[in-house]
């Protein structure tokens, strides 16, 4: 029960941390933040690795072959998708620079 | 104890917690974004490092993982930047699934364990329901979202018997849920995460595609809160503090994008835009139509523009077009500005992904309060396929049910070019008034086509 305890806490901190970090991130980036958070809870690969790694059943190994692979999707197209949208302004700044450069 | 993972988890959260802050501003966004992936990459081979682990069954784990990266990048990246909104609700909706999985194979696997040891533990029982029913949710209506957005499923309107059926499912699950605490069984458990999919689907099928950004980000949130109380179910610290920075970071996103259209994300739930039908047709006049030669001139011949893309512009995939007519008029010295509403497109920020994807400098481009002022100064008003965040009616008609949403004031400059297919209504469903504005001048056609003619006639000029 402590253990409950000890984990609400860190469920409360995380809560009050993700409502800050967002608060000041300017409207360009809402897109690529949906993005990037919906990668972030791709961490439920980890679960799926987990309950994979001790399911002895065969019905139960093909379920949590499926969960490891639906959950590396979205880890893995969170990220890549995202990644694509920012290069996106990353070129566009380093053209600034150059374009200012010139100058 | 598993130390080893431990340690790897408390690292990834905080490499999570330092890239979320680095997207926060464009210079650092990228490097945001590959913090917050090497935070994912030690989670999950830390998982591995846990010294309960037995090895019998890495084979097909890492096949799957090999099999998800493939087919994740893939899809990643053959996907256009216009249907960007889709592919991220996709793979929404796949941690949904991978939930709702999780939650079923540690049922079944506890379920034989504890004929011998008796007894669930409640705690369990509750958290793991609890994320793998929010999980179905989220994959079924992410994947209706996306189906919606790709137009496979018509935005139908919402009537009282989806409202009296989605109140019996929520009962029912709720049923079910205590039912299920107080007498766990595996089947049970399977039987809940179906009518969670029912809800998922029959809560997301009456709402409109106006709302689809809200939906996607609300189901978003709701992803990222499940996958911390499964987190809570199977004791994992890494899904608990990743998933709940990510629940409270898109309930934040949401709020934001409902705000900006004068919505509550109850209010899209439930739905505000019934009772559209006596409030929409109080608009009289005549439609002024304009040439592509006419608007040519005008254009080229303005001190002033500002550019208002919309849905439509991404649909025709018109920005390299609509940026090539931005140089093309600042290059005959017309100061060309870009006025980017919240909500314009599909998802907040959808508008500059598709016009960075162009090129365009982001110096270009204000945000709704800065550049509402401006509109009183400005020659033309190039409005290219956006709609309802122009429309008056948010300001003036009370009766309207976009009255009272902060707009783009265009209807204050001198001319304003509407570039639209049809004279067809907005996703909102509503007629908009400045359409027979006399200021207005409307330039029917496809986007991406019509903005070439017009290029190629200022070139001539």
């Amino acid at each position: 029960m402590e253990l409950i305890f000890a984990k609400a806490y860190i469920f409360i901190l995380a809560i009050i941390l993700g409502f800050e970090l967002i608060n000041k991130v300017p409207s360009l980036l809402h897109t690529p933040l949906m993005s990037a958070t919906n990668a972030i809870h791709g961490i439920v690969v980890v679960g799926a690795c987990i309950v994979a790694l001790h399911a002895h059943d065969p019905v139960l190994k093909i379920i949590s072959f499926f969960a490891v692979l639906v959950g590396t999707l979205n880890v893995v197209g969170g990220y890549a998708v995202t990644n694509r949208m920012l290069e996106k302004f990353k070129r566009n700044s380093s053209d600034i620079k150059e374009k200012s450069g010139d100058k | 104890m598993g130390y080893i993972t431990e340690v790897g988890y408390l690292v990834s959260a905080f490499l999570f917690i330092l890239g979320i802050k680095y997207m926060g501003h464009p210079a650092t966004a990228i490097r945001g974004n590959w913090i917050s992936a090497i935070g994912m990459l030690i989670a999950v081979l830390f998982t591995f490092f846990h010294p309960s682990v037995h090895f019998e069954n890495l084979w097909f784990i890492l096949l799957a993982i090999v099999l998800g990266t493939v087919i994740g990048l893939y899809l990643a990246g053959v996907v256009k930047f216009t249907e960007m909104p889709q592919m991220v609700s996709f793979f929404n909706g796949m941690g949904g699934l991978t939930i709702a999985l999780i939650s079923i194979v540690e049922f079944f696997t506890r379920g034989i364990v504890s004929e011998v040891e008796g007894g669930f533990d409640w705690f369990f029982v509750a958290s793991s329901a609890f994320s793998g029913v929010v999980g179905s949710i989220s994959f079924v209506g992410s994947m209706l979202a996306m189906a919606k957005l790709w137009g496979i499923f018509e935005s139908s309107k919402r009537s009282i018997f989806i409202r009296v059926f989605n109140a019996l499912v929520l009962l029912s699950i709720l049923i079910i849920y205590v039912l299920l605490i107080i007498n766990p069984s595996p089947y049970l458990l399977v039987f809940l995460f179906i009518m969670g999919g029912v809800l998922g689907f029959s809560g997301v099928f009456p709402i409109g595609g106006a709302d689809m950004p809200v939906v996607i980000a609300l189901l978003n949130a709701f992803t990222g809160l499940a996958a911390s109380i499964a987190g809570f179910a199977i004791n994992n610290n890494a899904m608990i503090v990743s998933g709940t920075l990510v629940g409270a970071s898109g309930t934040i996103l949401t709020i934001l994008m409902a705000k900006a259209m004068n919505r509550t994300v109850l209010g899209v739930i439930l739905g505000g835009f019934g009772g559209t039908k006596e409030a929409a047709s109080n608009v009289k006049g005549n439609v002024q139509e304009i040439s592509v030669q006419d608007a040519a001139v005008l254009l080229a011949y303005s001190k002033k523009v500002i550019i208002v893309p919309g849905y439509g512009m991404a649909v025709s995939n018109a920005q390299n077009e609509v940026h090539e007519l931005e140089q093309l008029l600042e290059s005959k010295g017309v100061e060309v500005k870009y006025a980017i509403h919240p909500v314009a497109g599909r998802m907040p920020g959808h508008m500059n992904v598709l016009l960075a994807e162009a090129k365009v400098d982001y110096s270009k481009l204000y945000e709704m309060n800065e550049i509402n002022p401006e509109f009183k100064n400005t020659d033309v008003v190039l409005v290219v396929g956006a709609n309802d965040i122009v429309n008056p009616a948010a300001k003036n008609n009370p009766n309207s049910p976009l009255y009272g949403m902060p707009i783009l004031e265009v209807d204050q400059a001198q001319n304003i070019i509407f570039m639209k297919r049809s004279l067809r209504p907005g996703f909102a469903g509503v007629e908009n008034e400045l359409f027979y504005n006399p200021k207005t001048r409307m330039l029917f056609g496809d986007a991406k086509e019509t903005l070439k003619k017009l290029i190629s006639e200022i070139q001539n000029l």
